[in-house]
């Protein structure tokens, strides 16, 4: 970790209000939602947060990306502020941060062709137009692993896995530098999930990405990421390197989530369970 | 519920102010309205339009004169220019002919519509459902002017099976009140029929296929229970609400058609009348009185709504 | 020496008339559950494995459906019983869970009432306040905390888990033979999955529950089944004991299968094994193998659909549909990944 951090957290906070009363609305309580995480991320590196549903990662993404507005703290990219930036503020630097979201069709509108879904992004920066435009996109395409001729289709002449992968040509149009994948590969089917990790992995070899991989799969989380962070609660309760946390986990949530995880062979799940029953 | 209430009541009374204000402003801004010209006559002298303003306050500030006008309102104090005679004694003389009229077809479409609707789902995609569909279309797209002058002409002028016109109070004659008020019943219910057992009939067909009615199924329920405890009761929480709103709307003002091609002599009759004289006093007081109803019968709907759907109800404490 | 089927289901197939032809949604599929025995049937979405279970508990009857083939329970053949005859075995007999329990119950009725309901259902002269009594009892029996206190509430008053245990319990009420889970614990958290499962096996243990559990999840399957069928665009590819689709599969599908299953008590490999390609359209199936346009190891005779048959000498249960040679297939996983490749302790 000698090089400076592409992404750096400091004790970002982000609390939903609860508002209640009779005639005019008083904030009665927050929903703690993300409080107070600290993280960095080097440059071509990935850091996994893993976590249950509702311990507050997807929170974490946007506010990140200053798609919500954070609390507080502060969120550094390449050394530069972006906490509570403003839209236009943000602007120039949407281009070096992409998003790709857990549910590929939903993400997608269903009424423009793939060429320009992928496309848009390019076009609206100002980025290539015309031939140039279209050559990039099949460029993309078929560096996802989609064919060129998919250029006219629409998103509902997918299926998951290459939806999949146009949600990332499309992250990727604009050449980003940090990714933040918000569980990309849990609506697929297992057999899809391998080629879609691989995928990733590919692209941040020859892309120099850098991912902040957010999953509640914990195996996946550590078959792609450098570090994982273990969010509970709105907060970061371990954090170390991926093999560190996976196999010498300290706290004692992280331990408890290890252990829920089945263990897809016979034999060791049948010695862990009787190792459970004689030890309770 | 305290909550709610207090709420509810602090809405009625901004939409009512806001609605009031409307009205009170175009009535103003509209030309040709000048109300001491109208009262004064035809061959009337600027002295006397002038003792007019004074004596009626149209002199004062606009401000002023609303504000007056809304305290006669609520003390029962507005009356019309000519005749001078009470506006809210006018109201309430003529709200047993809407009333019966609106409550009556408000049965008949929501009985209707939803059987209707109901047999519609059952039987989708078969000869009955594409039945039922097309006179639900014919429904809802036949104007109402349409329908009244021919049920008129056939059942009452040609085969004299109903009697033509006039409203019969229920204290009075309740056969008659029942026999006069039958066609405009009809008439004013059938486009909702059609529309309501459009909307029940989607709305079914969607909840069939909510996992919990296959869970209702897997419990080895019989297929009516399963369709009237599980389906039906479902589809009828947005129902709810459309009918808030159209009964509401349909007190409120929508049986003015209605009204009008029946002679029943309710409250839309009254508010015709007073916009052809230029009346400011009734149109205001028909103004309030509608938006009241409006307002007040949505305030029941959300109730009814919290009663039919338990996840509303904790919609106060719920944090998510 | 093994206790007679519970259920038997043998050749079954089902097929809905679509816009695009006839889609064949589940092909041959024959396998028993005996009680006590927890039956896995594996697979990805649009394999048959859920249209399997279903048709059993004859949800999937409609117009455009043809059902074919036998589930013999208890002496009754499920496919030609009447819908009257059916309705009575339903949530009595053969009880079902979900995958979402958000979903899965209706929204608008208290818990209590909706297990009394199914109570009721089958039980003649069942009070209201007998059902809820026993709706309590069952609350108690899955592990859900002031039961009393909580049988009175709404679905959505409790947390998914929760949910998911008061759906294990309205499964339960009438203390069936054969429960159907079809993903019960897809939808939740993995430490609320642990619970569940843990439960299942309970049940299984101490009532002699016989279990079909749907799942695309091999590491559940590992954790409590006995036995399992591996299913791809509906056919059964191979089936056999736990141990014997784990620690030696036959199936090119299964290997990629087991492959693809990232394992936190194993050093990371460098790439994830993955299968590529997609699986078929049902409409449009590849002939011969289905698997064959996805398999590396294709070779001429893959053109024909090899039979499901045992093709092991000393594991007569243990059946695939797989053209190559039990010794080509060691010597293929060997290479393929290491899969399969520890030997069960004796």
């Amino acid at each position: 970790m000698s090089a400076e951090p592409l992404l750096e957290v400091t004790d970002l906070v982000k609390h939903f209000p609860i508002k209640r009363g009779i005639l005019v609305d008083r904030v009665v309580d927050q929903v703690r939602a993300v409080d107070g995480i600290s993280f960095s991320v080097a440059p071509g590196q990935t850091l996994g947060l893993v976590g249950e549903s509702g311990s507050g990662k997807s929170t974490a993404c946007r506010a990140i990306l200053n798609l919500i507005k954070p609390t507080s703290g502060s969120v550094r990219f390449e050394g530069e502020e972006i906490a509570g930036l403003g839209r236009r503020q943000m602007r120039p630097l949407r281009r070096q941060m992409q998003m790709i979201f857990q549910d590929p069709y939903a993400s997608l509108n269903p009424r423009k062709r793939i060429g320009q879904i992928v496309g848009d992004p390019l076009r609206r920066q100002g980025v290539a137009s015309g031939g140039e435009l279209k050559r990039r996109v099949q460029e993309l395409l078929d560096r996802v692993g989609l064919a060129p001729e998919h250029y006219n289709r629409f998103p509902h002449e997918f299926s998951g896995g290459q939806r999949q992968r146009i949600g990332i040509a499309r992250a990727l149009a604009l050449q980003p530098k940090l990714v933040i994948a918000d569980e990309p590969v849990s609506a697929l089917d297992v057999s899809i999930q391998a080629q879609i990790v691989n995928l990733l992995d590919d692209l941040q070899d020859e892309f120099g990405l850098t991912y902040v991989f957010v999953a509640h799969d914990i195996g996946v989380v550590r078959h792609i990421s450098d570090r994982i962070a273990v969010m509970h609660d709105g907060k970061i309760v371990e954090e170390g390197t991926a093999d560190q946390v996976c196999e010498h986990p300290t706290d004692a949530y992280t331990k408890k989530l290890l252990a829920a995880v089945p263990i897809a062979d016979p034999r060791e799940s049948r010695a862990r369970r009787e190792g459970a029953t004689s030890a309770g | 519920m305290a909550r709610f209430v207090i709420r509810r009541l602090a809405g009625m009374i901004a939409v009512l102010f806001a609605v009031s204000v409307i009205v009170f402003v175009i009535f103003n801004v509209v030309p040709n309205t000048n109300p001491a010209q109208l009262l004064a006559g035809k061959n009337s002298t600027p002295v006397l339009v002038k003792s007019i303003e004074e004596e009626w306050g149209f002199d004062n500030s606009l401000p002023e004169q609303y504000l007056t006008m809304m305290k006669k309102i609520f003390t029962g104090e507005l009356t019309s220019y000519k005749p001078r005679i009470s506006v809210d004694e006018q109201i309430i003389e003529r709200i047993p002919a809407t009333f019966s009229l609106s409550i009556g077809a408000a049965i008949i479409w929501l009985f209707f519509g939803l059987l209707l609707g109901y047999l519609s789902a059952l039987r989708a995609g078969g000869w009955l459902d594409r039945f039922l569909t097309g006179f639900a279309i014919a429904g809802i797209s036949i104007p109402v002017f349409l329908i009244a002058p021919v049920l008129l002409y056939f059942l009452t002028y040609k085969l004299e099976i109903f009697p033509n016109a006039q409203y019969v109070p229920l204290t009075e004659n309740p056969s008659e009140w029942l026999s006069h008020l039958i066609l405009p019943w009809v008439t004013l219910a059938i486009l909702s029929i059609g529309f309501y057992s459009r909307v029940l009939r989607s709305n079914m067909l969607d909840v069939m296929n909510e996992d919990y009615v296959r869970t209702a199924r897997a419990k080895g329920l019989s297929e009516r229970r399963v369709m009237s405890r599980h389906v039906l009761r479902n589809s009828l929480v947005p129902i709810v609400t459309l009918f808030g709103l159209d009964f509401g709307a349909t007190i409120a003002g929508t049986a003015i058609i209605t009204e009008y091609l029946y002679s029943l002599n309710g409250i839309g009759l009254y508010a015709i009348e007073a916009v052809q004289k230029f009346e400011l006093p009734p149109v205001m007081g028909v103004t309030i009185y509608g938006a009241f109803f409006v307002v007040f019968v949505n305030a029941l709907v959300d109730i009814a709504y919290a009663y039919l759907d338990p996840r509303v109800r904790l919609g106060e404490s719920g944090a998510s | 020496m093994s206790p007679a089927p519970l259920l038997s289901v043998k050749g079954l197939r089902v097929g809905f008339s679509t816009e695009g032809g006839l889609l064949q949604a589940v092909d041959d599929v024959s396998f028993e559950v005996r009680p006590g025995e927890v039956v896995a049937i594996v697979g990805e979405s649009g394999s048959g494995k859920s249209v399997t279970a279903q048709t059993i508990m004859g949800l999937t009857r409609s117009k455009n459906a043809r059902i074919e083939g036998t589930a013999e329970f208890e002496g009754m053949d499920l496919i030609e019983a009447s819908d009257a005859e059916l309705r009575r075995l339903r949530g009595d007999r053969v009880a079902m869970v979900f995958q979402d329990p958000m979903t899965s119950f209706n929204p608008v009725y208290r818990l209590g009432a909706q297990i009394g309901e199914a109570i009721r259902a089958h039980r003649d002269g069942v009070s209201k306040s007998e059902a809820r009594a026993r709706a309590v009892e069952l609350f108690e029996a899955v592990g859900i905390p002031n039961a009393e206190g909580r049988v009175d509430d709404y679905p959505h008053e409790f947390s998914g888990g929760m949910r998911q245990r008061a759906m294990i319990a309205m499964a339960l009420a009438l203390e069936p033979d054969l429960l159907i889970a079809d993903e019960p614990t897809t939808a939740l958290d993995v430490t609320i999955q642990a619970q569940i499962l843990e439960l299942l096996r309970e049940l299984n243990r101490k009532r002699n529950l016989a279990t079909i559990l749907i799942t695309h999840d091999l590491g559940v399957v590992a954790e409590i089944a006995d036995r399992v069928l591996v299913m791809y665009a509906g056919r059964v590819v191979e089936q056999g004991t736990l141990d014997q689709i784990f620690f030696d599969p036959q199936h090119p599908y299964t290997w990629g299968l087991l492959g693809s299953l990232t394992r936190l008590d194993k050093p990371r490999p460098v790439r994830l094994p993955q299968i590529s390609g997609a699986p078929p359209s049902l409409l449009a199936l590849p002939e011969g193998c289905s698997f064959r346009p996805r398999c590396p190891h294709e070779f001429g005779p893959c053109i024909d659909l090899p039979p499901l048959q045992a093709r092991l000498r000393d594991e007569p249960g243990h059946c695939d549909r797989c053209w190559l040679s039990p010794e080509a297939k060691k010597e293929k996983r060997q290479v393929a990944g290491q899969i399969g490749l520890e030997a069960p302790t004796p």
